[in-house]
């Protein structure tokens, strides 16, 4: 049984003029996949190639033109908005702007935890103590603000953010990109391994290859809103059919080998 | 198994007294809002503290000076005006008066602005650009000119005055508060606390309000000072308060007949009046440096 199951998603974004016709500016897709519990999907892609904008569909914060998604055999629409909110969370590009500066980390986790489940005030400050435990903070860091706190801190209290309901899928827009290589690896070997222990599924965009191949078992390749190659990590990196695939493969590979002499 | 504590107890402030933390460093301010208190203690237990009926005219009484002038007596410590009034307790009512009713309309002007600029900023269209047009426009105009106008259609008086100056006070909250949450719905922690399934009217109370402080305390600073300025320049124009009542434009007004003889008439509430401007804007100042301090170190 899939996890989650997207079928020819596509988008369209028009300009919007009362008189003239409008214009189509961005096509994305037909864009398809699926994934297990457990797994990880890679998007890659370059800048305006739509990758953020696919995020932002399979969260909700865009609707999109037509194509389905499935959620364990249940289709995600705007009647059941509660579920999707609780069962698929994102982690944003810059976890600086995403946490609200004037309310303390503790009153930004209980957020979620008010709007979507009934649990009482001591049954909220005890998972939250967990959550900042489980992403390796302290439970003291609740009374901080945003600022008191460094990027490798504030991307954990994003992904204690995104984990704090318990979610089947977690979408992270480029969570590595803002960290410096010793705490990105740091990053990424904690995701993997709660990964490993709650059997999240688990979508993200990258622009860095070595973490791509380390990390994910699927991978999509996107150019200009559309999907240029897709399949299994190994495949893509060890036999690519497309032009653009190979240049990316190949320019990682010299960065690599450069890496190795 | 019962969690041993390694470290010393840490004590972890709440914003309000991480505001005080930060506001007491700067000692001008603090100044500022021990005068502020005392206005504000007089406002409240004025009655208390005057020695005599600010209403009653003395015959006997007529301008004696005060109490540091060689003709002065210490039953009158700020001495008497043209009509034997006592004018340490004329002035102790004029503050209520003056400050109680600025910061009374004040709080009025800031609920309703606050709540119409939270609504024509959360919403679109129409609603939001008719709100925000209409009140730009009258915002054009200086306050107490709108209020000249609203007397001249209600007639003068205290009470309408006061009508007037709250009317007067509202697009400035209206403007300000929808443009800053135009500005901060483009935030990517909008954007995450619309992914926790927030409604429109939780992210107002919950994520925008929070951060709205600074704006809001700048604002209420210049609107309490505009606000004494206008009501005491509508009583020193006979078109607010009326000349028996101790409001402090209304008495200077009276000075000005004796200005010459008896100066102290115009010197004393004119300095009370300066004094409450002086103490407003310095806690306002502090207020928001501290406001804003407290959210970067």
């Amino acid at each position: 049984m899939d996890l989650i199951n997207v079928e020819d998603l596509t988008f369209q974004n028009c300009t919007k003029h009362m008189w003239s016709k409008s214009q189509v500016i961005f096509d994305l897709g037909p864009v398809s996949f699926t994934l297990k519990a457990g797994e990880t999907l890679a998007i890659v892609g370059d800048n305006s190639s739509g990758k953020s904008l696919l995020a932002k569909l399979l969260v909700g914060l865009e609707t999109p033109k037509s194509g389905t998604i499935h959620m364990n055999g249940v289709q995600l629409n705007k009647s059941n908005i509660s579920v999707r909110c609780h069962d698929i969370r994102m982690i944003f590009q810059n976890s600086n702007e995403s946490l609200n500066p004037g309310l303390t980390l503790g009153t930004i986790l209980e957020e979620p935890l008010r709007l979507n489940t009934k649990l009482n005030a001591q049954q909220r400050s005890a998972l939250i103590e967990q959550t900042l435990r489980q992403v390796g903070l302290m439970a003291e860091h609740r009374f901080f603000y945003r600022h008191m706190l460094s990027d490798g801190q504030r991307q954990r209290i994003a992904l204690a953010r995104a984990l704090i309901l318990n979610p089947k899928v977690i979408v992270a827009d480029e969570p590595f990109a803002a960290l410096d290589p010793s705490v990105r690896s740091q990053a990424v070997n904690l995701l993997m391994k709660l990964q490993r222990d709650l059997g999240l599924g688990f979508i993200f965009i990258s622009h860095n290859l070595g973490i791509v191949r380390h990390i994910s078992d699927k991978v999509i390749i996107m150019k200009e809103g559309k999907v240029v190659e897709s399949g299994k990590t190994d495949a893509i990196f060890n036999w690519p059919k497309d032009d653009y695939t190979k240049k990316l493969v190949e320019s990682h590979q010299a960065l690599v080998n450069r890496q190795h002499n | 198994m019962p969690q041993s504590s390694l470290y010393q107890e840490e004590h972890h402030p709440s914003p309000l007294q991480y505001t005080w933390l930060e506001f007491k460093n700067n000692h001008i301010a603090v100044a500022g809002l021990f005068c502020f208190v005392f206005f504000l203690t007089i406002t409240i237990f004025c009655p208390l503290l005057a020695p005599f009926d600010p209403n009653v005219q003395q015959i006997g009484d007529l301008l004696i000076p005060p109490a540091w002038d060689p003709n002065g007596g210490i039953s009158h410590l700020f001495g008497t005006d043209a009509l034997g009034r006592d004018l340490l307790s004329r002035i102790i009512y004029g503050c209520r008066m003056t400050f109680g009713i600025s910061l009374l309309l004040v709080l009025v002007a800031m609920l309703l602005g606050v709540g119409l600029g939270g609504v024509a900023g959360m919403s679109r269209g129409f609603r939001s650009s008719f709100l925000n047009h209409t009140l730009d426009s009258i915002q054009a105009i200086p306050t107490l000119l709108i209020a000249i106008i609203i007397i001249a259609i209600l007639g003068p008086g205290l009470v309408n005055s006061m009508w007037a100056i709250a009317l007067a006070l509202i697009p400035q909250f209206v403007h300000q508060t929808r443009d800053f949450v135009r500005h901060e719905l483009s935030k990517e922690y909008i954007m995450a606390a619309k992914l926790d399934g927030a409604s429109n009217t939780h992210i107002f109370f919950h994520s925008i309000l929070p951060n709205m402080g600074e704006m809001l305390v700048v604002q209420a600073t210049l609107a309490l000072s505009v606000s004494i300025l206008d009501i005491s320049a509508l009583g020193f124009l006979k078109l607010g308060a009326q000349a028996p009542s101790s409001e402090l434009g209304a008495m200077l007004l009276e000075g000005i007949e004796v200005a010459y003889i008896a100066p102290w008439i115009i010197a004393l509430p004119g300095g009370a009046l300066f004094l409450m401007m002086i103490s407003i804007n310095l806690v306002g100042d502090g207020l928001r440096s501290a406001l804003r301090n407290r959210l970067l170190h």
